[in-house]
């Protein structure tokens, strides 16, 4: 839920002479700062967007309920052999009994969208879970504000995020390197890589701007700032739709991103998203050792 | 070898537990923290307080006069969809119904200069505005109906507020708990402010789709306020009273979902 780790940019005679085994200052305060104002408000406005989800567990392409299309519905039936949750994606159902439509809340199953352990609150409390909401939603977009002035500013975009030719030629082998969990060492590990880049640029330009956007849709107040804005998102329904897709996207990204930092050293990469000091991998040696 | 690789995935393997356990536990004393925050009468303040920030940027970035989206005929739902109270039954509303609300009759009071009573037929005889507009509710679902009827503006005009007269309050037939003789402060309502309440759009319709407004949509006079979520709108309108502050009825907070907790201002 970064947005970002934040190299320093060096000076690229510098970065050349960066040897694994030594500590660079990799991210600055303010991008630190950022980082985890933007974890706390993520997992918020996640845990709230869905418990405002489960009032109306049922999306839907088009300006309204009653005549737009359905692709997404979570719903509890009761079955003879007790309740029975039930998803519905297109038009197939999948049983998501004890997850999906009816799970345990304090010890009995009961009819709900997502489960009370992913809620904020816990309970199914749509008042409740708009004022979570809608203060996070601020303090997500002022600090996304923030972010990206100082991405532009700090020339942090052109010099670190946006990649060079050269880079975007060699995304096969970027791609290869992924696949075999190979991480850079030495001076490329003070680098992000280019598949890193274009996930986070995807994330920046992409989804949290769609985001942003398609929750202003849903305020029939924001929808008169220009009357009938809503239908570039396809209508009101439609943009509810996309708010879900692009949580869902982000959550995507959070899983990578959480994934790459445990399988690149848990310790280390924590450490410089706190203090902004990294310790540089050593150089791999000649023999690949052997990795799980 | 191999014993050393055996050891390394063991120790990497006991120290994903640990950090497993780690982030769930965090994770679950985060949730928890949120249950225990949602009961903090302050904290719920500061949480709130985003949505007056809310409705202060709306006013700055969408003109008090802009107009919501209105739809074409091809748009409008086949059925319109009902939520909260589908059938009053409270005595005095079943009489009204039984009698096809020949005997209905609009009260507008309070801070007025000319307190006055409109009967169906006189307000049917008014100047209408019909318009065909999305419906939002505050849980999420959309649909889209025809409505005709009285601009609010057009009955302030009549009425005249007085300048100490801020809010618009809307007092409906339906008990949200039950028809209960004795008590009768369940009874849904609303308020709006005056600038919301001169809005072009800001009607009190009596026709949804052409026909005369159905009993489970709020027969025989509802209102619409076409900026603001599915709550703000009053069914079943026993009354309007004219109010400089609200804080000294029913709960307070100016409207029946908004003493459940509901933001006053439906508009986010």
């Amino acid at each position: 839920m970064d947005i970002e780790a934040d190299r320093v940019a060096m000076p690229p005679a510098r970065a050349a002479d960066t040897v694994g085994g030594t500590s660079v200052y990799r991210h600055r305060l303010p991008v630190r700062l950022m980082h985890w104002i933007n974890v706390v408000c993520m997992t918020i406005l996640l845990g709230s967007g869905l418990n405002i989800f489960n009032a109306h567990p049922t999306l839907y392409w088009g300006h309204d309920s009653v005549t737009g299309t359905p692709w997404l519905s979570i719903r509890g039936e009761n079955t003879p052999a007790g309740p029975v949750g039930k998803t519905r994606l297109g038009s197939t159902d999948f049983d998501t009994t004890g997850v999906l439509g009816v799970s345990k809340v304090n010890g009995d199953m009961t009819s709900r969208g997502f489960p009370s352990w992913a809620t904020i609150p816990g309970a199914q409390w749509l008042a409740m879970a708009r004022n979570w909401h809608l203060f996070f939603a601020w303090l997500f977009v002022v600090n996304g504000v923030l972010y990206v002035l100082y991405t532009v500013f700090s020339k942090h975009l052109v010099r670190d995020l946006i990649p060079t030719r050269e880079e975007l030629r060699n995304i096969g082998h970027s791609i290869v390197d992924h696949i075999k969990f190979k991480h850079p060492t030495g001076a490329a590990a003070t680098r992000y890589n280019v598949l890193q880049s274009l996930a986070y640029l995807i994330v920046i330009f992409v989804l949290l701007p769609l985001i942003v956007f398609a929750g202003m849709a849903l305020s029939p107040r924001l929808d008169t700032v220009f009357t009938g804005w809503v239908d570039l998102l396809g209508g009101r329904q439609s943009a509810r739709s996309l708010h879900f897709l692009a949580a869902a996207g982000l959550l995507l990204f959070v899983f990578i991103h959480v994934f790459q930092v445990i399988v690149a050293g848990v310790w280390n990469e924590m450490r410089s998203m706190i203090t902004g000091w990294y310790k540089v991998p050593a150089d791999r040696p000649a023999v690949e050792e052997v990795r799980p | 070898m191999t014993k050393t690789y055996t050891l390394m995935r063991a120790r990497q393997r006991d120290r994903r537990h640990l950090l497993r356990a780690a982030f769930a536990a965090a994770g679950a004393a985060a949730l928890t923290g949120c249950d225990k925050l949602s009961n903090n009468e302050a904290f719920v303040d500061t949480l709130k307080s985003a949505q007056r920030l809310s409705l202060a940027a709306a006013n700055v970035v969408a003109p008090k006069g802009a107009m919501a989206q209105e739809f074409g005929q091809a748009d409008v739902a086949p059925v319109f969809r009902s939520n909260g109270t589908l059938s009053p039954m409270d005595a005095d509303y079943v009489a009204l119904r039984n009698a096809a609300f020949a005997g209905y009759k609009l009260q507008v009071g309070g801070l007025v200069e000319k307190p006055a009573e409109y009967t169906l037929d006189a307000l049917k005889a008014m100047p209408s505005r019909t318009q065909i507009t999305r419906h939002d509710c505050v849980e999420g679902w959309s649909c889209i109906g025809k409505w005709t009827g009285v601009q609010l503006g057009a009955i302030l005009d009549m009425v005249q507020p007085k300048p100490e007269a801020k809010f618009v309050l809307f007092r409906c037939y339906d008990s949200m708990d039950g028809p209960s003789l004795d008590e009768r402060d369940s009874r849904y309502y609303e308020s709006i402010d005056l600038s919301e309440a001169r809005h072009a759009q800001t009607i009190l319709a009596y026709d949804l789709n052409d026909k005369a407004l159905p009993v489970s949509n709020g027969a025989p006079l509802r209102c619409r306020v076409e900026r603001q979520l599915g709550y703000k709108q009053a069914k079943y309108i026993r009354s309007i009273e004219l109010v400089s502050d609200f804080s000294k009825i029913r709960g307070g907070k100016g409207g029946y979902w908004e003493d459940e907790g509901y933001e006053w201002y439906g508009g986010i």
